[in-house]
């Protein structure tokens, strides 16, 4: 079970995110945990500038912008 | 990858980067013949229609007949380039070489920065957050925070395009100027005590994100997938802008324009800065409007100003940035900002008369 964290405000683009994340999880049969973490004080606390922000166990993969469907099967399979 | 792969496969990933690079290449040649046949263009579509050749009317819609191509394209075209130059940057990568850096150079490195790192003011807080919890003055961030949106490339691309390459160069200067002094102003006053508390408290360490450095296919795609983002997202505001412009080049006489907004009419300058607070263009809504009022006897520095207020100062970025700032900086930003636009506008004026 990975612990993915979507960081970002609401936007659209985390939106798209979450459910980026959640398509590649399914279908490579990976179970995930999806939090969603909108507070800002929060978000600062990884480091990132830039949303939305996508960590997985812990650790920071990506900030900015909605990651490439690849990427994030990469990420997922690691 | 196992080591006993075939040899062929090295070659692979080469074919598919030289279709790319000149497919790009193509497209863009093919945006060149195209730009300069508008004019053409342009000209028979406008002898067609059957409006009497002088009148208001005939004027706005061949106003709007020249521009709307020429602004999409050239829209096109900027962001394409644009989004390929910043994929080359990252909001964290600046944080990174702005952190601990001195006032002064920081102010003017961070203004520079502002105009080529990728930024949506969706990311304002975040971004402010992360910068300043992260080390770079405030002074330093702001002048990033106001260099940003006020002298993007949309900006730039457009005048350019519509008014000149001497336009956008004193743009570029001016812009940068107002950035770098700005900040380092709120920064000499030190206000970090006017944060939001939490702010304050936050502390965050750099981070290190592993990126692989993209390849060539890849900045193209960036390039790619910038345009479908802002063109499909900033078109209407151009019609709108363009439409704008048509009407004030059509139907608003000269004469009413250059009394109120002349050289002559030197509290012209502060009254379009405060006008243009409220409204909330982007700037590409906004050049066309430019250009028609500087064909009117608008004095340049007047319109300038306007520009820089409608872009750099609005209500939507002030509600963001409350999140982080308290009333009292916010004024003081807004405060600063503005009067650095009615500075240079004033300038401008005295400048070229």
């Amino acid at each position: 079970m990975k612990d993915v964290k979507v960081l970002g405000s609401g936007c659209k683009r985390c939106e798209a995110t979450e459910l980026m994340i959640r398509t590649e999880a399914q279908k490579l049969g990976i179970e995930i945990s999806v939090e969603k973490v909108t507070d800002y004080a929060e978000i600062a606390k990884f480091g990132i500038v830039s949303t939305p922000g996508v960590v997985i166990d812990g650790k920071v993969v990506h900030a900015g912008g909605a990651p490439k469907a690849e990427d994030v099967a990469k990420w997922l399979a690691a | 990858m196992s080591t006993n792969a075939p040899t062929n496969l090295h070659s692979a990933p080469h074919e598919p980067t030289a279709l790319w690079v000149g497919a790009t290449v193509g497209l863009i040649a093919l945006w060149f013949v195209i730009y300069w046949q508008l004019p053409q263009f342009s000209d028979w579509t406008t002898s067609r229609l059957p409006f009497v050749p002088g009148s208001p009317l005939a004027e706005a819609v061949k106003f709007f007949v020249y521009d709307t191509p020429k602004v999409l394209m050239l829209l096109t075209l900027v962001v394409f380039g644009m989004g390929v130059v910043r994929s080359f940057f990252s909001p964290e990568r600046t944080r990174a070489l702005l952190a601990g850096k001195s006032e002064g150079i920081g102010n003017v490195a961070a203004a520079g920065l502002g105009v080529f790192t990728p930024f949506c003011s969706c990311s304002a807080v975040p971004l402010f957050v992360g910068f300043v919890s992260a080390g770079v003055p405030l002074g330093v961030t702001f002048s990033f925070l106001i260099a940003a949106p006020m002298v993007n490339e949309v900006a730039l691309g457009l005048l350019f395009g519509l008014v000149g390459w001497k336009v956008a160069l004193t743009y570029l200067v001016f812009g940068l100027g107002i950035a770098t002094i700005s900040g380092w102003v709120i920064g000499r006053l030190h206000l970090e005590g006017w944060l939001e508390e939490w702010v304050r408290n936050v502390r965050s360490g750099a981070v290190e994100i592993p990126i692989e450095s993209p390849s060539i296919v890849d900045r193209i795609k960036a390039g790619r997938e910038a345009v479908r983002d802002i063109v499909g997202r900033v078109w209407m505001w151009i019609i709108v802008g363009i439409a704008a412009g048509a009407f004030i080049h059509g139907y608003v006489p000269s004469d009413l324009l250059a009394s109120i907004m002349g050289k002559g009419a030197w509290w012209s300058v502060p009254a379009v800065v405060l006008i243009g607070i409220p409204m909330y263009s982007n700037a590409a809504g906004i050049i066309p409007v430019v250009e028609a009022l500087l064909t009117k006897g608008v004095a340049l520095g007047t319109v300038l100003a306007f520009m820089m207020s409608v872009i750099a100062l609005s209500f939507p970025e002030m509600i963001i940035l409350r999140k982080v700032l308290t009333t009292k900086l916010l004024i003081v930003f807004f405060g600063i900002v503005g009067l650095g636009i009615i500075a240079v506008g004033y300038l401008f004026n005295a400048l070229f008369s």
